[in-house]
């Protein structure tokens, strides 16, 4: 099958380098406006960068067969080229470069993390091409000052902030001060870690909430048990854990293992890690950090609301679709929103009326600030309550109340 | 310093770093074996050590998610990867066993990226583990923790070892693989076909290989990208030990596995691996000073 298609996709590249060298200026074919994006379908970012392709793909897909995009009073389809960066972030420049100057795209999607957006970012910033993403969320993307930059998604430096405003609120509930709590951090040494755990100190400070333990995991550890040794000897009130999916996996393992007990355990990446499917009932009570979450009221006229949109996704690809793949989506949407309004497909006028973008979709609300991340949104935070994620933050999307503390090992 | 006095105040906790990193060090002792056995007899250093126990680590999760208890997976990944290991030879090793240092530290690294991504393709790119549902031991009043897997690997490891030991001694192929390290020239004029002894070798190593992985995907978490971190601490382990000596790599093993805790703990995180790093530099150090004054004496 395979074998079959691949000389067949080779002619069909082969076609569209020499139309994009017949039509270098434009990206806009005949009724066709042709995004880019690379993306990592191999290497060690392949299971996300396959949720950014899809989400990617629904969406087009999606806008496409409810007729496709109105601009100026002529109807165009929507198509993306696709390179495989290889989850390196030399190559996603250099993949940005070719798309640009050799298949003249003009609208650049992001690729799949911050470190593969960081590369980008300076090459779409040069020759002045919008880029919209939904997967770069470390907050030095955006103190550069790009101007061509727009990110839908909560930047880093929010992911586990809800964690300590919610232990200092149980705090308060139970008549104990939030200058008495103690907060343990473990977070690996890359930069969206790095971000994460900015954003948790920045908050335990506004409370006085003291951190106690403060370790760097290297990326080529997987062991915490140094560090969860400190945890037992200290025993903080809140453990906050950020490292990928190898982190989020490593820490529900060897907590349960090691049967440390602590009140608040807040985590990222649960779902990437799906540590409810590979840990059971050793992932409970665990606060888990999400941009979006399918529960959520939010809703749009494309995708209908956050519940629809997942069940699209899960009909045509056959998972519940994390929210790597939802921020995606609403990538194209914000795109597409933008050049209906621009009325145009001149950069500038697509980029300015990007910066204008006020819109609420199936993901959330949509408004982006001055540095390009979007500010109308917050982040959530679930908690795996017998075997299931459930909302208990903000109060606003709140499905449940967290439950406090976690019960001890020996009780459960 | 407040980790250190820490220490102090509660010296149990030394007894729990102590533990975890004798036990987690067995595991390490493992492939490191191995590579001392390949690097001894065939002057090769395999920089695909650490795929093969990833290799070993997958064998044993698909088992697991086909239901097999994995414990069951640290035979069946040795099995398979004996297999694999004497292909990989026939296909790629033998070609370079005879050649320069340099040309087989570049074709195992090449393995091990073509591993890597074969991995990548088959399993993606998510972080398996399986659960070997055992408990785990408490001791001093629950202050120290010794999750029983990594007793089990413990227990594995020297019994492992002890075969390993007996089998070099005393089974024919264990002599010739002996002889051959000792003078691959002499071993074949005296009859002992050394390309057998090198697959042999080679496929062994694998195999200890494998049987680690089954033994990290229960201890820990595995990916596809995870190999590194075990072929670079092999390496330490026999560099720090040295070649052809079993009993030094258990020991060294051992003791960074402690090291390596300890200064986890004490120092943070952040330099467990770089505090093993500077170990491995001063060893060196103090190896190439001695090795100098020999050479001084026999002039």
């Amino acid at each position: 099958m395979l074998g079959k298609l691949k000389p067949l996709a080779l002619a069909a590249a082969a076609a569209s380098l020499c139309l994009a060298g017949g039509a270098a200026s434009a990206k806009v074919e005949g009724d066709t406006i042709v995004l880019g994006a690379a993306v990592s379908v191999t290497g060690k970012y392949s299971t996300n960068g396959k949720h950014t392709m899809n989400g990617y793909n629904l969406a087009i897909e999606t806008i496409n067969a409810a007729g496709g995009v109105e601009v100026a009073g002529k109807t165009y389809k929507l198509e993306i080229v696709y390179y495989d960066d290889e989850s390196t972030p030399a190559r996603g420049a250099q993949l940005a470069e070719r798309l640009i100057s050799q298949d003249g795209i003009k609208f650049l999607l992001g690729p799949y993390s911050s470190g593969l957006t960081k590369a980008i970012a300076p090459v779409t910033e040069k020759y002045g091409i919008p880029m919209v993403e939904g997967n770069g969320a470390s907050r030095s993307l955006f103190t550069q000052g790009y101007k061509y930059l727009f990110a839908v998604l909560s930047t880093s430096e929010q992911y586990l902030a809800g964690a300590i405003s919610l232990a200092a609120e149980k705090a308060i509930a139970e008549g104990r001060k939030p200058q008495d709590l103690t907060v343990a951090l473990a977070f690996e040494n890359d930069p969206f870690s790095q971000d994460v755990r900015a954003g948790v100190i920045d908050d335990a400070s506004t409370y006085g909430i003291r951190v106690v333990i403060d370790d760097k995991l290297p990326k080529e550890l997987n062991d915490m048990s140094a560090t969860l040794t400190k945890v037992k000897a200290v025993k903080p009130d809140i453990l906050v854990v950020s490292g990928h999916s190898k982190g989020a996996a490593t820490a529900i393992k060897q907590i349960a293992d090691m049967k440390v007990d602590v009140p608040i355990l807040a985590l990222t990446h649960c779902e990437a890690a799906d540590v409810i499917g590979k840990f059971g009932a050793k992932a409970d009570y665990t606060l888990c950090a999400t941009q979006w979450a399918e529960t959520m009221s939010y809703s749009d006229d494309l995708f209908g609301s956050a519940a629809d949109y997942a069940k699209t996704f899960e009909a045509k690809f056959g998972y519940v679709p994390p929210y790597q793949a939802a921020e995606s989506s609403a990538s194209v949407q914000t795109f597409v929103d933008a050049f209906q309004r621009a009325g145009s497909f001149e950069t500038d006028a697509v980029r300015d009326a990007l910066a204008a973008t006020d819109m609420e979709t199936f993901y959330g609300n949509i408004k982006f600030d001055e540095s390009g991340k979007n500010i109308a949104k917050p982040m959530a935070l679930r908690q795996v309550q017998n075997g299931s994620l459930v909302v208990v933050a903000p109060t606003k999307w709140a499905a449940a109340e967290m439950i406090y503390p976690r019960p001890k090992w020996s009780d459960r | 310093m407040s980790n250190l006095q820490l220490l102090f105040d509660a010296p149990v906790l030394l007894v729990q770093l102590i533990a975890d990193g004798i036990l987690v060090g067995s595991i390490f002792a493992l492939a490191a074996y191995g590579m001392a056995l390949v690097w001894g007899v065939m002057n090769v250093i395999n920089i695909a050590q650490g795929e093969f126990v990833m290799i070993g680590g997958y064998v044993t999760y698909t088992l697991y998610s086909l239901g097999v208890h994995p414990l069951l997976g640290v035979p069946a990944a040795a099995i398979v990867l004996f297999v694999l290991g004497w292909a990989i030879y026939r296909l790629v090793i033998f070609r370079v066993v005879d050649r320069d240092l340099f040309v087989s530290l570049l074709a195992t690294f090449g393995l091990s990226i073509l591993i890597q991504q074969l991995l990548n393709q088959i399993f993606t790119s998510d972080v398996q583990s399986a659960d070997s549902g055992l408990d785990t031991l408490f001791l001093f009043d629950g202050m120290v923790t010794v999750p029983h897997i990594k007793v089990v690997a413990f227990v594995l490891t020297l019994a492992i070892a002890g075969c390993l030991v007996v089998f070099l001694k005393s089974s024919r192929l264990g002599q010739a693989i002996r002889a051959t390290a000792q003078n691959a020239r002499a071993a074949r004029i005296l009859g002992i076909d050394t390309d057998r002894v090198y697959a042999a070798t080679y496929a062994l190593n694998a195999a200890l290989c494998g049987a680690a992985g089954a033994l990290v995907v229960m201890t820990w978490v595995i990916q596809p990208f995870q190999g590194l971190a075990y072929t670079v601490r092999s390496f330490m382990i026999v560099v720090v030990a040295g070649l052809g000596n079993l009993p030094g790599v258990i020991v060294s093993a051992f003791g960074l596995g402690a090291a390596e805790n300890l200064a986890g703990f004490i120092l943070g995180a952040e330099f467990q691996i770089a505090f093993v790093f500077g170990l491995l530099v001063v060893v060196l150090l103090v190896r190439s000073h001695r090795l100098k004054r020999q050479r001084r004496y026999l002039k």
